[in-house]
C-alpha cells in the first residue's frame, strides 16, 4: 500500500530542495463504503503555500478534517518535521503546531474581539480561586498581533459580528500564528467574501507565509489559488489527480484540471453549439 | 517570493495598514447598548421608583426586606440560569428541583435520622448528580435541552410526590426543626438579620451574583460559557472543552435550585410536595429580562439578578397595592415580552453586518 502511495505522490513532484514541515503520504478515508479519501500525498514546507484544490465533493473537507484531528486517517501517513503522528482530537493536533481556520466557523460572532482571540488559549495572571484572565495582556497582544496583519483594531471590545468577513478570517489567522501555528490550514477563506475582501485574505495568507508558516490553502477557486500558491494539488471524487510546483503549471491550466479537463472541453463544445441554433 | 507578494497588490503604494475610513469611533451610547443589563436596570427603577410612589410601605426598610427576600429566592437560581442560558442550553427542572432537594434533605434528616448539616451535604451532591445527568443527556444525546429537562422535570415531580407520600404519608416532610443541628444551619441558611428582617438568603443571593459575574468576566471559564453559548462548534475547534462545560453548567444550575429549596425548607421547618412547581419560568424570565439571549451566547448574572429584583418588586408591590395578586402573571408576560424585543435588536445590533 506504501509503495503505491509513494508512486501516486511523487508522480507529479518535482524534487525537494529541503525537508518538508508536514507530509501526507497515502492517506485514506472511509466512512462505511464510501470512500471520501483514497491513497492522498501531498507535503507543506515552513514558509510555503500548499494549495488544495478540488470542486464540490473532491474531498477537501475530509482532507482537512484528518489533518486537524477532526477524523483519523484510515490509511496512510502524517509525518511532522520527519515524525510520524496520528491526530484523536483537534487539540492534538494544535499541540504539534497545526492550526486550522474553518471557513465559517473560526469565531464566535457575539463575542468581543480579544475573548474571541484567547477562547480557550486564555492567559491568566494569579492562583488558585483568584486565577483570571489578564485582561489588559490580552488586550494588548491581541492589537499588536492583528496590526502585524495590517489591521488596526480600535475597540478590542468590539463584538466579532460586527467585523467583516475578510477581518474575522484575519482574527482567526493572526490567532493560530500566535499560538504557535507551524502549519496553518486555511478552509475556503475566500469562498464567501467579494473580490475585494478575497483580495486582503490573500495578502494575509502571503504575510502568514512571510513569518516562516506552512500554510495549507483549501480552495476550489484557482484564480485564487495560483497567485499565492507555491505548490498546487488537486483533488477529484476523493483521489489525487495531480500535484505541481509553483511555475510548473499555469492558471489556465489550472483551472482546466480543476473542472476535469476533457469534460470542459466537452461543456464549451455543448454550449457553442446550443448558442449556435438559437441564432 | 517576494515577488508573489508584490504581484498580488495593485500598483499604487500598498497600505501600510487596513483601517476602514467608515468606522467611527465608538460612542459612549454603544458602548452602554452592549450592556446586556442596560434595559432591565432601567426597567427596575421605573417599577421601583412606581410602586415607591404609589404606595406607602414598598420603599421603606420593612417593605424592602419584603421584596429582596423573594427576589433572593429567584435570583439565586436565576443567576446559574443565566449562565447555563449564556453557555446555550435550558433547565426546565430547576423550579422542581428546589421541591427535590427540600423533601431530600426533610426525609434525609427526619426518616433517616442524620444530623441537618450532613443531610445538606448530601442534598448538595444529589442534586449535583440530577444536574450531571441533565447535562450528560443533552451532550450525549444532542437533543434539545428543553426536551431533556422537560422530562426531568416531569420525573422528579412525580417522585416528589410519590416517593413523599410513600415514606411520610401524606405530601410533605414537616418537623424539621426537631433535628439536630437545625438550629446553626437554619442561621446560615434560613435566618434573617438587622431590625428590619432582611432574610440571609439576600446575601447569598449578592454572594452568588458577584460570584457569578467574576466567573463570566474574569475567569477562562467564564469564557468558555459565552463560547460554547456562541458558537458550540467554532469553541470546540479552538480547544474548549464543550462538554465539559456543559455538563458544569447543568450542575451549577440544579445545585443553585437545591440551595434555595434547603433554605425554604429551613425557614419553613416543612416542605410540600409541590414546592417551587413554576418557577423555573420565573428563573428563565429573570434571565431573560436581565439580558439573556434566549439563543446562547450573550447575557450577564447581574442582569438575571436584576431580572429576579424586577420580579420580587412586582410580585410584592402588586400586593402592597391591594390588587388582586393574579395579575402578577400578566405583568411577567407582558415584561418577558418587552424584553425579548429589546434583546432581539440589541442582538440584531452586536452581530452587526453578519449576513
Amino acid at each position: 500500500m506504501n509503495g503505491k502511495a509513494e508512486a501516486a505522490g511523487s508522480a507529479g513532484r518535482a524534487p525537494m530542495d529541503n525537508a518538508p514541515l508536514l507530509e501526507v503520504e497515502g492517506v485514506s478515508k472511509y466512512f462505511g463504503n464510501v470512500i471520501a479519501l483514497k491513497d492522498v500525498s501531498t507535503s507543506v514546507q515552513a514558509g510555503e503555500v500548499t494549495c488544495v484544490l478540488g470542486d464540490n465533493g473532491a474531498g477537501k473537507s475530509t482532507f482537512i478534517k484528518i489533518l486537524s484531528g477532526v477524523h483519523k486517517e484510515d490509511e496512510g501517513q502524517i509525518r511532522m518535521n520527519g515524525e510520524r503522528v496520528s491526530f484523536s482530537s483537534p487539540r492534538a493536533a494544535k499541540e504539534v503546531g497545526i492550526a486550522t481556520v474553518f471557513q465559517d466557523l473560526a469565531t464566535v460572532p457575539l463575542m468581543s474581539i480579544w475573548r474571541n482571540f484567547f477562547l480557550g488559549s486564555e492567559p491568566t495572571v494569579g492562583a488558585g480561586p483568584l486565577r483570571r484572565i489578564d485582561v489588559p495582556a490580552a488586550k494588548r497582544t491581541m492589537r499588536e498581533e492583528l496590526k502585524k496583519m495590517g489591521i488596526d483594531v480600535r475597540d478590542p471590545d468590539q463584538p466579532v459580528g460586527t467585523l467583516s468577513g475578510g477581518e474575522r478570517q484575519a482574527v482567526a489567522i493572526a490567532r493560530a500564528i500566535h499560538f504557535g501555528a507551524k502549519v496553518l490550514i486555511l478552509d475556503e477563506p475566500t469562498s464567501a467574501l467579494g473580490v475585494k475582501q478575497s483580495g486582503i485574505v490573500l495578502r494575509y495568507i502571503v504575510q502568514a507565509r512571510e513569518r516562516g508558516v506552512g500554510v495549507i490553502f483549501i480552495s476550489h477557486n484557482p484564480h485564487h489559488a495560483h497567485p499565492v500558491g507555491d505548490r498546487f494539488v488537486i483533488l477529484n471524487r476523493g483521489k489525487l489527480q495531480g500535484s505541481w510546483k509553483r511555475g510548473e503549471i499555469t492558471r489556465d491550466e489550472l483551472v482546466q484540471m480543476m473542472a476535469g479537463g476533457a469534460e470542459l472541453d466537452q461543456l464549451t463544445h455543448e454550449l457553442q453549439r446550443e448558442l449556435s441554433k438559437t441564432e | 517570493m517576494s515577488d508573489q507578494a508584490t504581484a498580488l497588490k495593485p500598483p499604487t503604494p500598498p497600505p501600510t495598514s487596513v483601517v476602514d475610513e467608515r468606522l467611527a469611533d465608538v460612542s459612549l451610547l454603544t458602548k452602554l447598548l452592549r450592556r446586556p443589563e442596560l434595559g432591565a436596570l432601567m426597567a427596575a427603577a421605573v417599577i421601583g421608583i412606581f410602586f415607591a410612589v404609589t404606595t406607602d410601605d414598598f420603599g421603606t426598610l420593612d417593605g424592602a426586606a419584603n421584596w429582596t427576600d423573594v427576589a433572593s429566592t429567584l435570583g439565586i437560581p436565576a443567576v446559574a440560569v443565566a449562565l447555563l442560558m449564556i453557555g446555550g442550553e435550558f433547565d426546565l427542572s430547576a423550579g422542581v428541583m428546589t421541591g427535590t432537594s427540600g423533601l431530600f434533605m426533610g426525609v434525609m434528616a427526619t426518616e433517616v435520622g442524620m444530623n441537618m448539616w450532613l443531610a445538606i451535604v448530601l442534598t448538595l451532591i444529589a442534586a449535583g448528580a440530577v444536574g450531571f445527568i441533565n447535562g450528560y443527556m443533552v451532550v450525549r444525546t444532542k437533543l434539545p435541552s428543553f426536551i431533556v429537562t422537560l422530562a426531568t422535570f416531569f420525573v422528579l415531580q412525580g417522585v416528589n410526590l410519590g416517593v413523599t407520600k410513600a415514606i411520610t404519608g401524606s405530601v410533605r416532610v414537616a418537623g424539621l426543626s426537631d433535628v439536630s443541628g437545625y438550629d446553626s444551619a437554619f442561621k446560615i441558611f434560613g435566618g434573617s438579620f438587622s431590625t428590619y428582617d432582611y432574610r440571609v438568603s439576600v446575601l447569598w443571593w449578592a454572594a452568588i451574583t458577584i460570584l457569578a459575574t467574576w466567573i463570566l468576566a474574569r475567569t477562562r471559564v467564564g469564557n468558555w460559557i459565552f463560547g460554547v453559548g456562541g458558537d458550540a462548534v467554532a469553541a470546540r475547534n479552538v480547544g474548549v472543552p464543550v462538554p465539559r462545560v456543559k455538563i458544569g453548567l447543568f450542575m451549577g444550575t440544579a445545585m443553585a435550585a437545591a440551595l434555595v429549596g434547603i433554605m425554604i425548607a429551613l425557614r419553613l421547618s416543612s416542605v410540600q410536595a409541590s414546592q417551587g412547581v413554576g418557577d423555573e419560568f420565573n428563573y428563565i424570565i429573570a434571565a431573560v429580562v436581565g439580558g439573556c439571549l434566549l439563543t446562547g451566547g450573550f447575557g450577564s448574572a447581574i442582569g438575571a439578578s436584576v431580572g429576579a429584583l424586577i420580579i420580587g418588586m412586582a410580585f410584592i408591590g402588586i400586593q402592597f397595592s391591594g390588587w388582586n395578586t393574579d395579575w402578577r402573571f400578566l405583568f411577567l408576560g407582558v415584561i418577558l415580552l418587552l424584553a425579548v424585543l429589546v434583546n432581539n435588536f440589541v442582538r440584531r445590533s452586536a452581530e452587526g453586518a453578519r449576513k
